[in-house]
């Protein structure tokens, strides 16, 4: 029996309403409509809600203002990506078209405000008014004015007007330096085992018992609760496994109350899932014509099956003296490419930083000549410092397997680093014959 | 430019069209400056007319390549548009998270080639699936704004075309192509699929990936959350180097084209393909070039198209070309391998050699007839014998054969022993594989080859399976005596050697091949695949090459006093170490300048540096700092570090 939201003002029917659909976020709920209070009345001029994905932040705040009819203006920061557009759908959704057409071009904070000011004393709120912004970290990375403003939005358009900011991230991460107005701050805490078990098993397929179904999601929380709590997630895995759970129930091979042997059926089928549709290996598509084909046998090819990159045979070179030029001290060169280098032992030369692997670190960069230098070593022929040598340097940059470093002057030696993988690196080298083992710091 | 209105305003010009200037018609190019004697109008038709037909065919062929999987994805894409008209109320299609299509197409490194592609897949997708198709290239979309207002045109419009059709249920789905995948900025592309994420219940949105490494990119370049709104299908092109045989095979294995490459022409743009860009649109404007050239700079390529028209050709040559043609290589060879009378007729008689000519017109165009014919059947012979002694793919036979007598080679020969080795059934396999490339060949030569070849088979066939029991292999080879498989094969064997001697044999040794083959490989590698470098050096240590200027003629490694100031100063500083002293590089300078001015050496004046000599120092270091030779360097502050390694 779901907890009864309460709050004056509203009626009661759609609060029951409410709490039913809001179920498992009752307290969240009731302490956000504490904080609204009576439609009439003032509230908090900010608040700020955060939690994980798929918590309920969105539904549980847009599923009041809707269901309760309450007057509001609901955008992404990701749409809304500068603040004019911004300023123009609050604008909209809250005093219409005519509203919006009043922005200059490249409105300002301020000119939304006067235009907000303009329209509100000819629309005065008898009811308080929300502005609701999702992934409003986004808003960092907007004007510095904007976050600050709108958290005393309030005050400053002289309105009954709240704005909810809906965000992942923690406050602290949004707090300017200059200070601000701090804004009421609600989490989302993520659900539990039991109240994921609990929504899941709410939308039950409709020729099925609801026990059923209900053991069914528990079987596939078993699996992916470790892994997943990503609700929207695990509804979608959720609907894309069911059919082969029933399989055996449809060919009458096992009974409804069969748990155990529906479990041993379906569970190597749910693991096997984890490893490729929930990774995005395999797509949801091509999994359920798998299960409809029923050939387990010949397992698609995931995407990073196909990791293999042809590329020109000097490239493949450039590439090799990218990942040496990344991965060795460029104190070893002498060593690795010089023919009469004389005996170095690792141990001599070794730096102390230089005792962890280099793999560990990562790449490090490095400038053209050196990149140049060990190239010319590599390769086995002579090859002339032509145009299209350096073009390909720039082509394996738009391929990203190189990464330019630092800013965009070409003209001053520019510094690169090498972006692939070692796996990559070796299957590389084995088609040119080239043994990169014997020539990488780290296997010496 | 004036106005007679005394207001302010802004005028519109027009161009005076006398005044432009007369752009040249490419056709004067091939025409000499005085008359029309060496036939440039008509060298100029005829390389026009085959480079249409190079580019028509070209066309064609990627059309064919690029049909399987172009009619694969439009398959996919409406499917997924009829998926979305009637998605059903179902439970599974209300539980499940609605996904945008995504088509990840992988096409290879060579990105400039995509274009075509992605050229046809639009041109194909207006035509029958939707109008509302998209293109979008990274650079066009270096932020969220511009790539979002960019598809905001598309997005919007098709919204209200939906609201209005929506009784009919007829949208017709939006499709954006992201040309470059890889290029593209992460944090916009993320931000963009998130948009279409919230919009995809309402819109059928899809979405093409073009992909020029590997699938994985989109792992690496999209988060989980991201790549969880889509719902990716894999569509995998024809890796280029297959695309380079097919163009070859059709260009240039074949006796169609009258123009030829030789082997090392051939090798520069293989070797172009193989280890710098992987694009065969590169491939075929090299071709391109080497066509052009052939035309501008052979004088006698009028007799370089069909037989007809070359015959005609031939008649009509003046004295000149005649003399031209006389002067050429292989045909003196010709002439002394004929008769002294003939010989003289070959030499004085203009009327004779035009008729010789045209003999040779018709048997150089034979022997490529035969030629292609035999290299392909050698080709099929050979390519799946182990460790490919004549190598894997056709075109590596083809250059060996224009280099040197093919059978000559100790790859042939293993070749050949291998073949004596191969099994019955498999010499009957690949003998008749050989017979099939014969037959649409309809020179005389090649009818009898294959009749003979058919003959070798149908005895092989029948050849009684009983004669070559284990028993009598043993007995055999302890004799060294025969089977009778074992003698047809050797004869079957020695026929093949025997028609590769007769028709594989280099297009030099053939009278007039200088007419249709393109033989100077190094222009082709200069201007394809310029070395800037070396361009620079050159020009910095020898004037001369680029100037021309007779006063700086000088010896290998001195540089005239009177040469440019930059040369003068990059030749000194040739002459330091890592770092230069500013000073002493100025002094050695105006010495040498002075040297040039005429100044007595022993007179006060001479080597000073007055405030010219100053400037000019100072302009020529920018200009080699410029160029990348010095730049300044913190260490010494008089000094500039040199970049370069090596001197005199």
């Amino acid at each position: 029996m779901p907890a009864v939201l309460q709050c004056p003002g509203y009626p009661e029917a759609k609060l029951r309403c409410l709490a039913e659909s809001l179920q498992c976020r009752e307290v969240q709920a009731s302490t956000l409509l504490a904080l609204m209070g009576e439609p009439q009345q003032y509230s908090y001029p900010s608040v700020f809600i955060y939690g994980h994905r798929a918590t309920g932040k969105s539904h549980v705040v847009l599923a009041l203002l809707t269901e309760l009819e309450l007057p509001h203006a609901a955008m992404s920061c990701v749409e809304c990506f500068s603040r004019g557009l911004l300023f123009e759908q609050v604008l909209m959704a809250l005093f219409g078209p005519e509203a919006a057409a009043l922005l200059p071009r490249c409105a300002s904070f301020s000119d939304f405000v006067r235009v907000y000011r303009q329209m509100c004393a000819q629309e005065p709120a008898d009811q308080t008014r929300y502005i609701v912004l999702e992934r409003a970290e986004l808003l960092r990375n907007m004007e510095a004015n904007l976050l600050p403003g709108l958290l005393r939005l309030q005050e400053l358009v002289d309105d009954n007007v709240t704005v909810i900011l809906l965000s992942e991230i923690v406050w602290d991460k949004f707090r300017p330096s200059t200070g601000c107005f701090e804004p009421l701050l609600l989490h989302f805490p993520d659900y539990t085992k039991a109240e994921l078990q609990q929504i899941l098993s709410r939308h039950s397929h409709p020729s099925y018992t609801p026990e059923l179904y209900s053991s069914y999601i528990n079987i596939l929380l078993g699996v992916f609760y470790s892994v997943c709590r990503d609700l929207r997630e695990l509804r979608h895995l959720a609907a894309l496994n069911f059919t082969k759970f029933c399989e055996p129930l449809e060919k009458g091979e096992a009974q409804e109350s069969d748990t155990h042997k529906l479990w041993r059926r379906v569970e190597p089928h749910l693991k096997r899932a984890m490893q490729t549709v929930y990774l995005r290996e395999v797509s949801s598509v091509q999994w359920e014509q798998q299960q409809m084909d029923e050939k387990e046998a010949t397992a698609l090819r995931g995407l990073s099956a196909h990791a293999h990159v042809e590329l020109p045979y000097y490239s493949k070179f450039l590439l090799i003296a990218a990942y040496l030029a990344s991965y060795n001290p460029a104190r070893t060169d002498r060593r690795f490419f010089l023919k009469h280098h004389g005996k170095i032992k690792k141990t001599n030369f070794l730096k102390k930083h230089e005792k962890t692997s280099n793999h560990l670190l990562g790449p490090k960069p490095f400038p053209l000549d050196r990149l140049l230098a060990i190239f010319y070593s590599v390769v086995d022929s002579r090859v002339a410092p032509t145009a299209s040598i350096f073009s390909q340097i720039s082509s394996l940059v738009t391929l990203q397997l190189l990464t330019h470093i630092g800013h965009d002057d070409q003209l001053d030696t520019p510094k690169y680093k090498c972006a692939v993988s070692l796996d990559f690196i070796f299957a590389i080298s084995r088609t040119v014959n080239f043994d990169i083992v014997r020539y990488l710091y780290d296997f010496l | 430019m004036t106005t007679s209105s005394v207001s302010k305003g802004c005028f519109v010009f027009k161009p005076d069209l006398k005044k432009r200037k007369r752009t040249v018609d490419i056709e004067e190019y091939f025409v000499d400056a005085d008359d029309d004697c060496s036939y440039g109008r008509e060298r100029f038709s005829i390389c026009r007319s085959l480079w249409e037909k190079i580019k028509t065919d070209t066309e064609i062929l990627q059309d064919e390549l690029n049909k399987k999987i172009l009619d694969s994805l439009l398959e996919f894409i409406k499917k997924c548009t009829s998926s979305f008209q009637c998605r059903s109320d179902e439970w599974s299609c209300l539980m499940r998270a609605s996904e945008i299509p995504t088509a990840a197409l992988v096409l290879g490194v060579n990105v400039p080639d995509h274009d075509m592609t992605f050229q046809s897949l639009s041109d194909l997708l207006q035509e029958s699936v939707t109008p509302f198709a998209v293109s979008v290239q990274a650079k066009e979309c270096s932020g969220m704004p511009k790539s979002v207002c960019k598809h905001k045109h598309a997005m919007k419009s098709p919204g209200k075309y939906c609201s209005l059709e929506n009784d009919v249920l007829q949208c017709p789905p939006i499709v954006v192509i992201f040309k470059d995948f890889e290029a593209f900025n992460p944090h916009v592309l993320q931000d963009f699929i998130f948009i279409c994420s919230r919009y995809i219940q309402e819109l059928p949105l899809l979405l093409v990936f073009g992909i020029a490494t590997s699938p994985c990119t989109i792992q690496h370049m999209l988060p989980h959350s991201v790549s969880s709104l889509l719902c990716i299908e894999l569509f995998q092109s024809l890796s280029c180097t297959q695309h380079l045989a097919t163009v070859i095979d059709k260009l240039i294995l074949t006796a169609e084209f009258p123009f030829k490459l030789s082997g090392k022409v051939l090798q520069v743009l293989v070797n172009i393909f193989l280890y710098h860009d992987f694009s065969v649109r590169n491939f075929v404007k090299g071709l391109q070039l080497a066509l052009l050239e052939h035309f501008h700079s052979q004088p006698l390529s009028v007799l370089c198209c069909k037989k007809k028209h070359a015959l005609l050709n031939a008649q009509k040559l003046s004295h000149q070309h005649l003399e031209m043609l006389r002067q050429l290589p292989s045909f003196m060879r010709y002439v002394e391998a004929q008769e002294p009378q003939e010989q003289v007729q070959l030499l004085t008689s203009d009327k004779y050699v035009k008729e010789v000519c045209q003999k040779l017109l018709k048997d150089i165009r034979k022997y490529h007839k035969n030629y292609y014919c035999i290299l392909r059947c050698l080709s099929s012979l050979t390519s799946s014998l182990p460790k490919y002694p004549l190598g894997k793919h056709i075109r590596e036979l083809h250059m060996s054969c224009l280099e040197r007598n093919i059978w000559e080679t100790n790859e042939y020969e293993s070749a050949i022993q291998l073949l004596r080795l191969l099994a019955k059934d498999e010499l009957v396999a690949t003998l008749k594989k050989c017979a099939d490339i014969l037959k649409p060949c309809k020179t005389k030569k090649m009818n009898s080859v294959l009749q003979q070849l058919e003959d070798y088979i149908v005895k092989l066939e029948h050849l009684d399976s009983k004669f070559i029991t284990l028993l009598e292999m043993k007995g055999s080879r302890r004799t060294k005596k025969m089977t009778p498989f074992e003698m047809l094969k050797n004869e079957a064997l020695d026929f093949i050697d025997c028609f590769v001697r007769s028709h594989l044999s280099p297009p030099e040794l053939q009278p007039l091949h200088e007419v249709c083959y393109y033989s100077s490989s190094g222009f082709l590698r200069q201007h394809l695949n310029a070395t800037p470098r070396t361009s620079i050096q050159t020009a910095l240590s020898q004037p001369f090459y680029y100037l021309q200027n007779e006063n700086l003629k000088t010896d290998a490694g001195t540089v005239s006093s009177s040469a440019p100031d930059i040369c003068i100063v990059y030749k000194l500083h040739l002459e330091c170490g890592r770092l230069i002293n500013l000073y002493d590089w100025l002094e050695a300078y105006a010495t040498v300048v002075s040297g040039a001015e005429g100044k007595d050496p022993d007179s006060e004046e001479y080597g000073k540096v007055d405030e010219l000599k100053h400037a000019r120092f100072i302009k020529a270091v920018s200009e080699l700092e410029f160029l990348g030779f010095v730049k300044s360097t913190k260490q010494k502050t008089d000094h500039v570090a040199r970049l370069t390694w090596g001197g005199c």
